[in-house]
């Protein structure tokens, strides 16, 4: 009985652990898959006239960042936490023929555009950064020359998937309609490459947004690197914080200017942190539950032995070496009941990352030392006080069973 | 083992007659049996109040924790966005209906947008709103200083190159109307409201006469109540288009779903180990009364007596321990509310009757193992210690 309440509670312990180190993780790159959270534009750029998503500034105004300087993305100290990035041009075109044509914008992206940067190879694009954009009908490619109509601008021109559009004088294949509840729905979506050879400018990106896992900000985030000194610098650097990613993307890419997305940052940085503080809580109560189920197994395990107890005092064994024999049994339990709950954890702190998000949680293996070294803590703990009391009884009434 | 030893004084034996004598004496054994092994039914009744402590606080913080996360993502600022149609202002009416619909579940800004020119012919776009409502609705925007005067205004970042990189105070120009403005603080966001300036919507609409064309609207409460609440907003504001923010509802929609889900199974985990904790401290006790039980069996009673005596007896403690449990564990989310999510967790009254019926099945199943066992056995062999 008691070996099974230490197993059980190991087991516990262990998913729980394992569960809530992961959580936070799991629900940021789900997040990250919905929406970008840096932004990358030229440094020397002149000022947006944005109203309502409808940018009114002359397209070909203001500065370009180079798409051939893109990959370097991927070059940066922290690489393996930036999901996907989709560069962004946005021109305004004439939709339609000479009778009925329109003015809208036409934004030129990546869909999923394989990649190579060193030895890395990755895809990007929109389907990565902006998970919640839907399409009816097929995603076009990035080498051709189909486009997406957003779903409003399709329903007032009565476009639907597989029609053909004059954009700018050009036929251009629909091989989808777009819904994404923003201003997209009012936009053309297309190639980067047709976005460029319209504007005439072969290379041309307006901004780009990247996907990146990051770390809540706190106040040493705020600091400004060119104030930090030595060590305090690395560190900084070497923390993945939206504001040191973003200082890294401008180092990378010549002539530019990253900056966090507030809006997605700073409020899911708080979500996550009260969702990461939660399971950290419950965490506590889930070692709790473990420590009470053990140790009242233990104590109830040895209350039903005293009248043992009692027969090796009667022949003489000493306190000392009945305290010995029972410690190193529970000890004994401990190591088996924490092992056997330790892979059962393991298994089910799996099953509920499969079952919730998709992804396999991974067990960090020094969670298993740790794990053991709690449960011999916990099985003393709750052996202590039965112990000394069946230790402390006269043998005599412990076998008469007056104990 | 000397619980149901007979030395009842003549008039306590005296009072037990006189007494229904079956109530009486089945009161009496279940109090005494508390009393004099005190030991064992404390520690019953500990594992018990915990195990109920437990599950409370982890069942309200289920029920709350999306009462919780909701406030959170509201911070995200607007759910849903009304426009008006191409070309044309609100109707003058339109934001006193909307808050009219809205009826204290959210948070309604108008935003009034202008292009104008600086002294030196540069373009800016210029917004005129509600800056004390801003404020609340966009909790992710970082501003050194907020306009509390008039003429004062909040210069996006990068708009501050454009009008006045040192600060001072600037003309713009709408319509060859001129106003002077004296810049406040200055805004970062990382998106497009870094290139624009922001005014309170009495000075814009003084200077320019232009009305809102856009209201923001931060609706609280489940995604079916945000879908009512756009149905309601279609039907009020029939001038306008109104667009839910699809992009942060599917994202609380996720994030959700998947905490409450990870909070579940904990929720299950945890339960599960503090009732097996429960049922092996409950049966220990049940069965280290066996004397008890023979003694009774061997005075003549009927099985059925016995049974429903250390049942009732299970009964009782569950419920106790379930009650005082209760009132631990909605202490425990109260705390976990505060230091997680800095506001209480209300206690939810209807957690109550599953706990306690939750206990006393945990407390009644412990009982009837051990009973069925002890069933089996003569009275004169488990007297004798076998």
């Amino acid at each position: 009985m008691a070996g099974v309440a230490i197993a059980l509670g190991a087991g516990v312990a262990t998913a729980m652990i394992g569960v809530a180190t992961d959580v936070g993780d799991k629900i940021s790159l789900e997040l990250r898959r919905n929406h970008a959270n840096l932004v990358v534009t030229p440094q020397e750029d002149t000022l947006d006239l944005e109203i309502g998503g409808v940018n009114l500034k002359p397209p070909s105004d203001g500065a370009f960042l180079n798409e051939a300087d893109l990959p370097k993305i991927k070059s940066t100290f922290w690489r393996n936490a930036i999901l996907g990035f989709a560069p962004m041009l946005p021109v305004s075109v004439r939709l339609g023929g000479a009778n009925d044509s329109q003015d809208v914008t036409l934004l030129g992206t990546y869909f999923s555009k394989p990649y190579s940067y060193g030895k890395d190879n990755f895809i990007t694009g929109v389907r990565t950064t902006s998970g919640s954009w839907r399409v009816v009908g097929d995603w076009p490619t990035d080498d051709s020359q189909n486009v997406l109509l957003g779903e409003r601008l399709a329903a007032k021109t009565g476009k639907k998937p597989g029609d053909t559009v004059t954009i700018a004088g050009q036929p251009h294949v629909v091989s989808g309609i777009l819904s994404t509840g923003g201003v997209e729905d009012d936009q053309i979506v297309a190639p980067l490459a047709v976005a460029q050879q319209i504007l005439g400018k072969p290379g041309a990106v307006r901004r780009v947004y990247v996907s990146a896992l990051t770390k809540p900000e706190d106040a040493f985030a705020r600091r400004d690197p060119k104030t930090l000194t030595g060590a305090m610098y690395d560190r900084w650097y070497c923390s993945p914080y939206a504001q040191s990613i973003a200082y890294q993307l401008q180092e990378v890419i010549p002539f530019s200017h990253a900056e966090q997305i507030r809006q997605v940052e700073q409020t899911e940085g708080t979500v996550l942190s009260r969702i990461k503080g939660l399971m950290l809580l419950l965490t506590l109560a889930a070692l709790f539950a473990s420590v009470l189920a053990v140790s009242a197994a233990m104590a109830t395990a040895i209350f039903e032995r005293r009248h043992e107890i009692g027969l090796m005092k009667a022949l003489g064994a000493g306190k000392a070496a009945v305290a010995a024999i029972f410690f190193a049994e529970a000890a004994l339990l401990a190591v088996i009941g924490g092992a056997l709950g330790f892979v059962g954890g393991s298994l089910l702190a799996q099953r509920i990352g499969r079952s919730i998000f998709d992804s396999q949680i991974t067990i960090q293996p020094v969670l298993f030392p740790m794990i053991l070294a709690i449960a011999i803590l916990v099985s003393f703990a709750g052996s202590a006080v039965p112990i000394r009391r069946a230790v402390m009884f006269d043998p005599v009434y412990a076998l008469r069973g007056e104990a | 083992m000397n619980s149901l030893s007979s030395h009842d004084s003549a008039d306590q034996v005296a009072k037990r007659r006189s007494g229904s004598p079956h109530i009486s004496m089945f009161m009496r054994m279940l109090l005494r049996a508390a009393v004099l092994r005190r030991g064992r039914a404390a520690s019953a009744l500990l594992a018990m109040t915990v195990a109920a402590a437990v599950a409370t606080a982890m069942l309200n913080l289920y029920v709350e924790v999306q009462v919780k996360l909701r406030k959170e993502f509201r911070n995200y600022g607007a759910n849903i966005v009304i426009v008006a149609k191409d070309g044309q202002v609100l109707p003058a009416n339109a934001l006193k209906t909307v808050e009219a619909s809205l009826a204290g579940r959210g948070l309604a800004v108008p935003f009034a947008y202008v292009v104008a020119r600086t002294s030196d012919g540069k373009s800016v776009v210029v917004s005129g709103t509600d800056l004390d409502q801003v404020r609340r609705l966009n909790a992710w925007w970082s501003v050194s200083h907020w306009p509390a005067a008039n003429n004062e205004a909040l210069v996006g970042a990068r708009a501050a190159q454009v009008v006045s990189a040192q600060g001072k105070p600037f003309d713009l120009r709408f319509q060859e109307r001129a106003i002077q403005l004296t810049q406040a603080g200055t805004l970062q966001t990382g998106a497009a409201e870094e290139g624009r300036v922001y005014l309170s919507l009495n000075d814009f609409e003084a200077w320019t006469g232009v009305a809102p064309t856009t209201i923001e609207v931060a609706a609280s409460g489940s995604p079916a109540e945000v879908s009512t609440m756009v149905n309601q907003l279609v039907q009020a504001v029939p001038a306008a288009e109104v667009r839910p923010v699809r992009q942060i509802m599917e994202s609380e929609a996720q994030v959700l779903g998947k905490t409450r889900a990870t909070l579940l199974a904990a929720a299950i985990l945890i339960i599960l180990t503090a009732s097996v904790c429960v049922l092996a401290t409950l049966m220990g006790w049940v069965f280290d009364r066996r004397r008890d039980f023979a003694i009774m069996k061997a005075l003549g009673a009927s099985e059925r007596l016995i049974s429903g005596f250390f049942a009732g007896e299970a009964a009782a403690l569950g419920a106790v321990g379930a009650l005082a449990g209760f009132v631990i564990g909605i202490g425990v989310a109260a705390w976990i509310g505060r230091a997680n999510f800095n506001a209480p967790v209300m206690p939810r009254l209807g957690v109550l009757p599953v706990i306690l019926a939750g206990s006393v099945a945990v407390a009644l199943i412990a009982a009837v193992v051990p009973i069925a066992l002890l069933r089996r056995g003569q009275p004169a062999m488990i007297l004798k210690g076998e």
